[in-house]
């Protein structure tokens, strides 16, 4: 079978009949890499990216890297490895955590979409810009945090990134570009957008990406920052997680297109749709955006398709799914699974390799959590602090 | 002193600031190619250019929201909202971003925004282009609020808030833009959080703030030829609200009427009352008054508008009433 072909039937397999009318991707079998379109049937070898547009075809580019991107250096792949793997393995401790009554509040999980967060940051410079959302750990750990830090966070200590006033759905860390999860669905946009404001003016080169989700897309802001960043040509890429759930409802009952990537048409910027369960497939599209967005070309919309395996938040009777869909995802269709099977079967890490990996995650994990257990609450007299910078919260409060 | 409109004072603040900090910078709608719709950002861009006298989309979202993200990323950016009445459009940005990022992280970063918004009925602009909405930031804890009534407080009060680290709320009443007096040349900063006594007392405390002070200056007026001594204070800054001075005044008087264009119910003037009453209610002699606008949108008709709002007449009988 061709390549093409090959190409072809992982696009229906992933997404049934709604075949993409348009892609782009990048073989990288030789020793030259050569960017391909594929429309339609068509194929244009040597496309630039984004691809000129096509007559006749308004639908956004769908984008598939996947078997064909196996040519990295292995540090990088264990980079990838190291980073799901962390994210997956915090996600699995907190859901532990919380369900033993060790984690107050609300926590909402990341785990199977851990290749979105870890593709995309992994192609950002340390001073780059990130949003994320409620479901933030896995966007925090690909960016880089301390994993002592977060964990005291979302246990409420005071060792915690916020002191422990923000907890699981306020964790930011500034030194590295991560300006926060946010508590509102959608309230990340123009924070982003402001962010790219700023490295524009500052010729900084510094870009700034947005996470959100598929429930998030239907926000008023999702409308006023596509606008804005576009009209401005900041260098801004917005992120769409389609997880397939906005918190308890499938999507497409209140989404108005299949692919949220279409709308960017209406924004006249690139849209490219990903398999956001390939960790490849995710770093090619978020590189050529962010690419294309340091050069000055402006904002693109990628849309990685995933699957949320947990509930909305720890505790979700999930009514409006069967576990029996979630099962067959999640075997199915798990990006470390995928990632694994991919480099082993390309001889690129060996297992003992990845399990090395895993090990050292591991006691990493044991030490971030001990930490955050060991940690002393805020006191009392840190109620009022950070309110103001000028320090007379506490006199306002009385 | 060289005597300036309210408008020319704010220009003035903005180009000062600008000038003096590159990360300053100012976006709204209208504002660059318009200089505003009151005229108060003409030949701004001239000076600094289109790339820090931006126009917007009509984005109130995605002002604020650009604002807050560009100023973690280390600007000092300034947004004019237009109309205050279209600040509703990106409450979001400013309560649950702007407001609370800086606490909510722990201290990480500082949010220095100024959101600049005219506010205030003139001239029959109707329900929707007309309001005051400070109170409502009163009670939202990371925010500061300003509020000038003349052209000198305008611009130190603009310049103080821009220097500001913490999110500030500016408004303009829309009847002040033309006003003139006098305004000092260069450094001229007005402290945030201190209100000043515009016209000394005995009998009775006037607090007000904004256009509606000119109203109490000319009730205190009025109430002069009838030999009862008013004391005028001007808040201009609601939070944080600057107790010592109230305090001192009505310790001194023993009465007190607040008086503001803002709707009564709810308005800056019953946190007022509410902390007089809690903290000092042993220096009153009789009971504290309200003046604001009555609870009901603001009508288009020239026959009705006035009606609602709060004229010099009601203030000098909420302060006999007091008496």
């Amino acid at each position: 079978m061709s390549k093409m072909h090959l190409l072809d039937a992982g696009i229906r397999k992933k997404w049934g009949s709604s075949s993409p009318h348009f892609c782009w991707f990048k073989s990288s079998f030789s020793e030259k890499t050569t960017w391909y379109n594929y429309c339609n049937n068509h194929v244009i070898k040597n496309c630039q990216f984004p691809p000129v547009k096509v007559p006749g075809e308004q639908k956004a580019m769908i984008f598939v890297g996947g078997v064909i991107s196996l040519d990295f250096p292995r540090e990088q792949l264990k980079a990838f490895y190291r980073t799901m793997y962390t994210i997956r393995s915090f996600e699995e401790r907190c859901n532990e955590l919380f369900l033993a009554g060790k984690i107050p509040g609300f926590v909402h999980l990341y785990i199977g979409e851990e290749a979105i967060a870890t593709g995309v940051c992994a192609t950002l410079r340390k001073d780059d810009f990130i949003t994320s959302t409620h479901r933030g750990h896995g966007h925090t750990i690909a960016k880089g945090a301390d994993l002592k830090k977060m964990a005291a966070e979302i246990f409420g200590k005071s060792t915690g990134y916020c002191r422990g006033k923000g907890g699981s759905m306020h964790i930011a860390d500034f030194s590295i570009g991560m300006l926060g999860a946010n508590g509102v669905v959608g309230g990340g946009y123009n924070l982003a957008v402001g962010a790219a404001l700023a490295a524009k003016m500052r010729k900084t080169g510094q870009v700034a990406v947005c996470f959100f989700g598929d429930g998030a897309s239907n926000r008023g802001t999702f409308h006023e920052a596509m606008n804005m960043a576009a009209a401005f040509k900041l260098p801004a890429i917005f992120v769409c997680e389609n997880n397939q759930y906005a918190s308890t409802t499938p999507y497409r009952t209140t989404t108005s297109v299949e692919n949220i990537a279409d709308r960017a048409v209406g924004y006249g910027v690139p849209g490219i749709v990903v398999d956001g369960n390939d960790v490849f497939a995710v770093y090619e599209a978020a590189k050529a955006a962010v690419e294309r967005a340091r050069a000055g070309g402006g904002p693109s919309l990628i849309e990685a398709k995933t699957y949320r395996i947990k509930g909305h938040f720890v505790g979700d009777p999930e009514l409006y799914r069967s576990r029996e869909e979630v099962r067959e995802r999640f075997e199915t269709d798990d990006p470390l699974k995928n990632f694994r099977k991919q480099v082993l079967a390309a001889n690129q890490l060996t297992k003992g390799e990845l399990e090395e990996i895993e090990e050292q995650v591991q006691e990493e994990l044991n030490a971030a959590i001990a930490f955050a257990e060991e940690s002393p609450f805020p006191e009392p007299e840190e109620l009022f602090q950070d309110l103001y910078v000028e320090g007379w919260g506490e006199a306002c409060g009385k | 002193m060289r005597e300036i409109t309210f408008a020319e004072a704010t220009m003035e603040a903005m180009a000062e600031e600008m000038e003096r900090d590159e990360r300053v910078f100012i976006m709204g709608e209208d504002i660059a190619r318009q200089g505003g719709i009151f005229g108060q950002f003409k030949g701004l861009p001239q000076k600094f250019g289109f790339e820090r006298v931006i126009d917007t989309p009509i984005s109130e979202t995605a002002i604020v929201g650009a604002c807050v993200g560009a100023a973690l990323a280390g600007m000092r950016p300034v947004a004019d909202m237009h109309f205050v009445d279209f600040i509703t459009v990106a409450m979001d940005e400013v309560v649950n971003q702007m407001a609370k990022i800086r606490y909510m992280f722990g201290g990480q970063c500082t949010v220095p925004v100024v959101l600049r918004a005219p506010d205030g009925a003139a001239r029959s602009a109707a329900a929707q282009h007309s309001q005051c909405l400070e109170s409502w930031f009163v009670h939202v804890p990371g925010l500061k609020v300003v509020i000038p009534s003349n052209p000198a407080d305008a611009k130190g009060l603009l310049k103080s808030a821009i220097r500001s680290d913490d999110p500030v709320l500016y408004f303009e009443h829309k009847d002040l833009f033309r006003m003139k007096g006098p305004v000092p040349e260069g450094e001229f900063l007005v402290p945030i959080g201190k209100a000043k006594v515009v016209r000394e007392g005995t009998d009775v405390t006037i607090v007000s703030y904004s256009a509606t002070l000119h109203k109490a200056l000319k009730a205190a007026e009025a109430l002069a030829h009838e030999g009862i001594q008013a004391e005028v204070i001007d808040l201009r800054s609601i939070v944080p609200l600057d107790k010592e001075t109230l305090f001192a005044s009505v310790k001194k008087t023993g009465y007190l009427v607040i008086a503001h264009e803002s709707t009564k119910n709810g308005g800056v003037g019953s946190e007022v009352a509410a902390v007089v009453a809690e903290e000092i209610i042993e220096y009153l002699d009789g009971p504290i008054k309200r003046v604001g606008a009555k609870f009901v949108p603001i009508p288009f008709s020239p026959a009705l508008e006035p009606l609602m709002l709060p004229q010099v007449e009601d203030i000098i009988a909420a302060v006999k009433e007091s008496l």
